[in-house]
């Protein structure tokens, strides 16, 4: 069974109350962030969870859950790679960095690496268009991408993910 | 005000937008998500016009006309050349992921896409990369799902969760993969989700019984009818091919049920092409069959010849059979066939609706509403449109409420809805238990009828201090009187429903009291009555006696026959009474379409028309008197309208055999001039004869196909069409082309309108009346008699509860209730068993649990043993069981009966 642990719940509460009385809704999107920090992904579980938590219907968490790209409805790899394929990025060849990704890794968009390591998505436009092309790595934007900043990207990532082991 | 479009003047009322504007006058401009009873939200950019500044501005900008409003003096342009490719353009965008198969769509031929797409031009697809796709959904027996054909316009979701109050269908993702479906498969649980297949501007949702034997809807021979199967009586288009009924569509009625239908309404249509229903005539006891009408006649002869001949009446029969059956016995041997009970709390609704101090409702009415109050009528499941038109008025107060400190339109509608947010109108609903409706109300409390009628006299009480004989309410009743009433004080068009089934005429008085209380100088109050059937007002406007004194009637060998019109009795009635009455009787002569407990009786059963096979006349609560039109030819089946076979028998009993055919206004016209109450019920529709410059309106559509050959599989050469000689109306493809009409409207369409969005043509304005008048004449005058004054002032006692006897109460189901509509296998399905449903407290004190069998007696009535059901939110002290559903049987209903549990 899903279940926060008691100082996650602590904070739903706390972002509950941020909200008027009856309006527990609006903590949905925090929330979620806060499901998927803790269990990977959105499973439906999770979802039906959440719903369970702010008195709603899961299909009104499906309903959010699958409108933002942020959010996981399938388990990912412990690095996202969300690559920008809007105009600005494309223009600047987010195509070329999307397929080098895809033969690096030997997985398309929506896919996971077997080792669990990697998961490639590509999303619309992050408003970093000055930056162009970038890609949204967990919290941290990765700008003016080249073939050999991937290949650094990756090194890193399996170097750091190695460490931590 | 003055509009100019493409540098013509045009007069358009104020308050529009100007997609509405543009629509009214006649003129086409494409769009998808607005929707006339829903407002304008943007989504499709499709209705994209030009706007000028001023006469002298040549550039324009484009805008939306569904959003925006019209202003005196502007000028639009719908023929701009940037207007019309940016409309190009959004087709072609909305089309790049659609399937393109309109061969096997059963949208096709009737679809708002592709009559967009061709009148926008549209015709080269450029987009060339791969299609999106989607796993479509099992949404149950009525709807089906086809989720690649979606254009995004999200009228689906708008009208599902927004207008109809449902929550189990949403939209899902974003961008190029919106989904529109449940959260998993499964039945779509609001009754109302058959409108889906009329808003949805495409193949998406469509209706699943129609696949069943699907037919294009050029191939339709169609009429205009009316709902069978509750009291309601919503407009609808009957639709048939090869015989069989085919489907049933919405038909815009503006005072009525405007765009849309409830489920039972919709698909409770299969029980015309029912394998039970009676085709030919039955005869029993008798050597050799009576196959030629001929022996049937001679068979007859000495049965209508008895000297006593008694009519049972039927409240699911047109007002023409019914009237039929009344020449042929004579009044004084007329009876309707529901009990004393029901026939008495029908008098009571025509006596309060006919009193001249309130106002009996239309829905539309109802639908404006500032404030209601339902009282002692579970309408969700009893009427459910009603339930619809309400959910409206509590909903669209707050809008229009919100509206008026801002500079909104109401019909803008995410607009409104932003700032209404959970604002609602006001809304109390006093009932025995709790029904969805209840969600919506300001105030919502359950309790035995009598203790229901109690609070509404205190409301009543409140609102007239001192008139009332006693007023030892509790001080619970009367802060809750004083709180209703205070919200009713305030509403301007306040609406009072209640109606027959809590079988107490105290709630029915209550009821009116309040409204009579409100209908003072400056408001406009309005009442309704909900009934059983669907012609239940029209049986008890003819104002003869209840069965019982049929009974009451027949000495013990009395030599009578009795004539039983389209009733199964042991419904409406307790099976001994029943019984009694049928063993006094020589002569048993059933006329019916479905076979049934009481058919099973007849001596004599002859095949009656359904609404489909025949031409009749229903009155619904409101008093309205509605027109139907056959649908099937029945040329060479034996089944014929009841009032045909009543006045073949007529003409038997008085052996006059004059050959003369009877039409249907002849008998309203006699109808007439015999009973005043129907005065005016001849305007209903022209006489048979009636036609438009020499015309008749056909009931096919001109590109009906396969005309020549539709019979080869009998006779290989063409057969004459039937001829219907009881209507205007024609079975061709030929006669008048135009807008009939607005109560002969066979079908919606115009030229490059195929699909259901064509009723704008036919009507004044879009939401407005159908040109002409909407369709149906009110029977209930408003006009205030001599006596005024009627006010009901005897407050029942406070009903007490005893361990032994339980107040028994049918409880009707949305989808299952329904005597005809039960035989529809669709419907069917979604019914509930029968069930002996109580109160937690009321099983703790039986000492029952949920599964555990109940014993049901009353005063020697054996009515067997039901499984109990315990029901939270209803109140103690009553057993309801489920009526109206198949297998159920007459009980009385509004008595104390005794429960037992069985060991
Ligand atoms: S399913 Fe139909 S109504 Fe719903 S968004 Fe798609 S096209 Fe519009
Ligand atoms: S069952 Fe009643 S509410 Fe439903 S469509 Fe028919 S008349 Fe209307
Ligand atoms: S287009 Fe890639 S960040 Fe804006
Ligand atoms: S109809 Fe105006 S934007 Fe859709």
């Amino acid at each position: 069974m899903t279940k926060f642990s008691d100082e996650k719940l602590a904070k739903v509460q706390e972002i509950i109350a941020r909200y008027p009385d009856g309006k527990q809704k609006s903590a949905l999107l925090p929330v979620l962030h806060l499901a998927q920090e803790e269990f990977g992904w959105l499973s439906s579980d999770t979802m039906d969870y959440v719903a369970s938590l702010l008195s709603i219907e899961p299909i009104e968490v499906y309903e959010v859950a699958t409108f933002y790209s942020m959010y996981n409805l399938q388990p990912v790899g412990r690095y996202t790679f969300e690559v920008c394929q809007t105009g600005p990025c494309m223009i600047k060849g987010s195509d070329d960095i999307i397929s080098y990704i895809e033969q690096k890794l030997n997985i398309k968009p929506g896919q996971t690496t077997e080792d669990g390591m990697f998961t490639l998505k590509t999303v619309e436009c992050l408003g970093a268009c000055g930056y162009a092309p970038m890609m949204q790595m967990g919290k941290f934007y990765k700008e003016h991408l080249t073939k050999e900043k991937v290949d650094a990207i990756i090194d890193e990532c399996r170097k750091t993910a190695a460490a931590n082991n | 005000m003055v509009i100019h479009i493409d540098n013509k003047e045009y007069n358009i009322k104020s308050g529009k937008n100007l997609l509405e504007a543009c629509l009214s006058v006649g003129l086409d401009l494409p769009y998808f998500c607005w929707h006339p009873a829903m407002g304008s939200v943007g989504a499709c950019r499709q209705c994209a016009v030009k706007v000028y500044k001023d006469e002298n501005d040549t550039k324009g900008r484009l805008v939306m006309s569904c959003m925006e409003g019209v202003k005196d003096g502007l000028y639009l342009s719908i023929e701009d050349k940037t207007a019309k490719e940016f409309r190009e353009q959004v087709i072609e965008w909305l089309m790049t992921n659609h399937p393109h198969d309109c061969p096997v769509c059963d949208e096709g031929g009737a679809c708002h896409l592709q009559d967009m797409t061709v009148m926008t031009g549209h015709d080269y697809r450029r987009f060339k990369y791969k299609k999106r796709t989607y796993t479509n959904q099992y949404l149950g027996p009525l709807i089906h799902h086809e989720m690649n054909r979606c254009i995004q316009c999200y009228r689906c979701v708008r009208y599902y969760r927004d207008y109809a109050g449902g929550d189990d269908l949403n939209v899902f993702a974003a961008h190029n993969h919106v989904y529109f479906g449940r959260e998993k498969d499964g039945v779509l649980q609001s009754p109302f989700s058959g409108n889906l297949s009329e808003v949805c501007p495409t193949g998406v949702f469509t209706d699943k019984t129609l696949k069943e034997h699907y037919t294009r809807k050029w191939d339709l021979t169609m009429s205009p009818s009316v709902c069978n199967h509750c009291s309601v009586g919503c407009n609808t288009i009957a639709a048939e091919r090869y015989g069989e009924l085919r489907c049933i569509l919405n038909r815009y009625n503006g005072d009525v049920n405007g765009y849309f239908l409830c489920d039972r309404g919709r698909f409770g249509y299969e029980f015309v092409n029912s394998e039970n229903r009676i085709k030919r005539v039955i005869i029993r006891n008798r050597a050799g069959e009576a196959s030629t009408e001929e022996e049937l006649m001679q068979h007859l002869q000495p049965l209508v010849s008895m000297s006593k001949i008694i009519g049972i009446g039927s409240p699911r029969a047109s007002l023409e059979s019914n009237f039929a059956l009344m020449q042929l016995v004579g009044k004084q041997n007329f009876y309707q066939g529901i009990s004393e009970d029901e026939a008495h709390l029908n008098r009571v609704c025509i006596d309060v609706l006919q009193s001249g101090s309130v106002h009996s409702a239309s829905l539309k009415e109802i639908e404006q509403a500032d404030a209601v109050l339902v009282v002692g009528e579970d309408i969700w499941n009893t009427a459910p449109m009603m339930a619809l038109a309400v959910r409206q008025a509590v909903v669209k107060t707050a809008g229009a409420e919100a509206s008026q400190h801002v500079q909104i339109p109401v019909w803008l509608d995410s607009a409104i809805k932003e700032l209404a947010q959970e604002d609602k109108g006001f809304l109390a609903v006093l009932n025995v238990s709790a029904s969805p409706l209840d969600e919506l109300a300001t105030h919502a409390w359950h309790a035995t009828p009598d203790d229901l009628s109690r609070a509404a006299f205190a409301i009543a009480a409140y609102l007239q201090p001192g008139k009332l004989q006693a007023d030892n309410f509790s001080e619970e009743l009367t802060n809750q009187a004083k709180a209703i009433g205070e919200a009713l004080k305030q509403a301007k068009n306040p609406v009072i429903i209640t109606g027959v089934s809590s079988y107490n005429d105290n709630v029915i008085k209550a009821a009116f009291d309040i409204a009579a209380s409100l209908n003072t100088a400056g408001r406009k109050t309005g009442m309704a009555c909900v009934m059983t059937e669907c012609n239940s007002m029209g049986l008890a406007l003819m104002d003869a006696p209840a069965f019982n004194h049929a009974m009451d009637s027949v000495r013990p060998n009395g030599h009578a026959t009795a004539v039983i019109l389209e009733n199964d009795l042991y419904r409406h009635l307790t099976p001994n009474l029943v019984d009694n009455f049928l063993n006094k009787c020589d002569h048993i002569i059933v006329l019916d379409s479905l076979h049934n407990s009481t058919t099973e009786k007849a001596s004599v059963l002859l095949p009656a028309a359904t609404f489909a096979e025949g031409d009749g006349t229903l009155v619904n609560n409101e008093g309205r008197a509605q027109r139907f039109f056959q649908v099937i030819p029945n040329a060479d089946t034996q089944v014929k309208e009841s009032w045909q076979w009543l006045w073949k028998m007529q003409m038997l009993r008085s052996q006059k055999v004059n050959g003369h055919v009877l039409h249907p206004d002849e008998l309203l016209q006699k109808m007439e001039t015999d009973m005043p109450q129907f005065k005016g019920i001849t305007s209903v529709s022209p006489g048979h004869d009636y036609t438009i410059h020499g015309e008749r309106i056909p009931r096919e559509p001109h590109r009906y196909s396969g005309r020549t050959a539709i019979q080869a599989n009998k006779n290989v050469s063409e057969p004459k069409p039937f001829y219907d000689g009881d209507s205007p109306l024609s079975f061709t493809m030929e006669g008048f082309k135009g807008v009939p009409p607005s109560w002969a409207v066979p079908f919606f369409w115009a030229p490059g309108w195929n699909s259901v969005q064509s009723v704008a043509k036919y009507q004044d304005e879009p939401n407005g009346s159908l040109k002409g008048g909407n369709p149906g004449v009110r029977l209930l005058q408003d006009k205030k008699k001599e006596n005024a004054d009627l006010f009901f002032k005897d407050v029942p006692e406070q009903f007490v509860i005893t361990k032994d006897k339980w107040l028994l109460l049918p409880k009707f189901h949305v989808l299952g209730s329904g005597e005809l509509s039960g035989y529809t296998k669709a419907l069917e399905v979604l019914s509930p068993e029968l069930f002996a449903i109580i109160s937690p407290k009321s099983a703790e004190a039986l000492n029952v649990k949920e599964g555990d069998m109940l014993q049901l007696t009353d005063a020697g009535i054996a009515y067997g043993s039901l499984p109990v059901k315990v029901l939270d939110n209803m109140c103690d002290g009553v057993v309801f069981v489920n009526a109206g559903s198949r297998g159920t049987v007459g009980m009385n209903w509004g008595t104390r009966i005794n429960l037992a549990k069985v060991n």
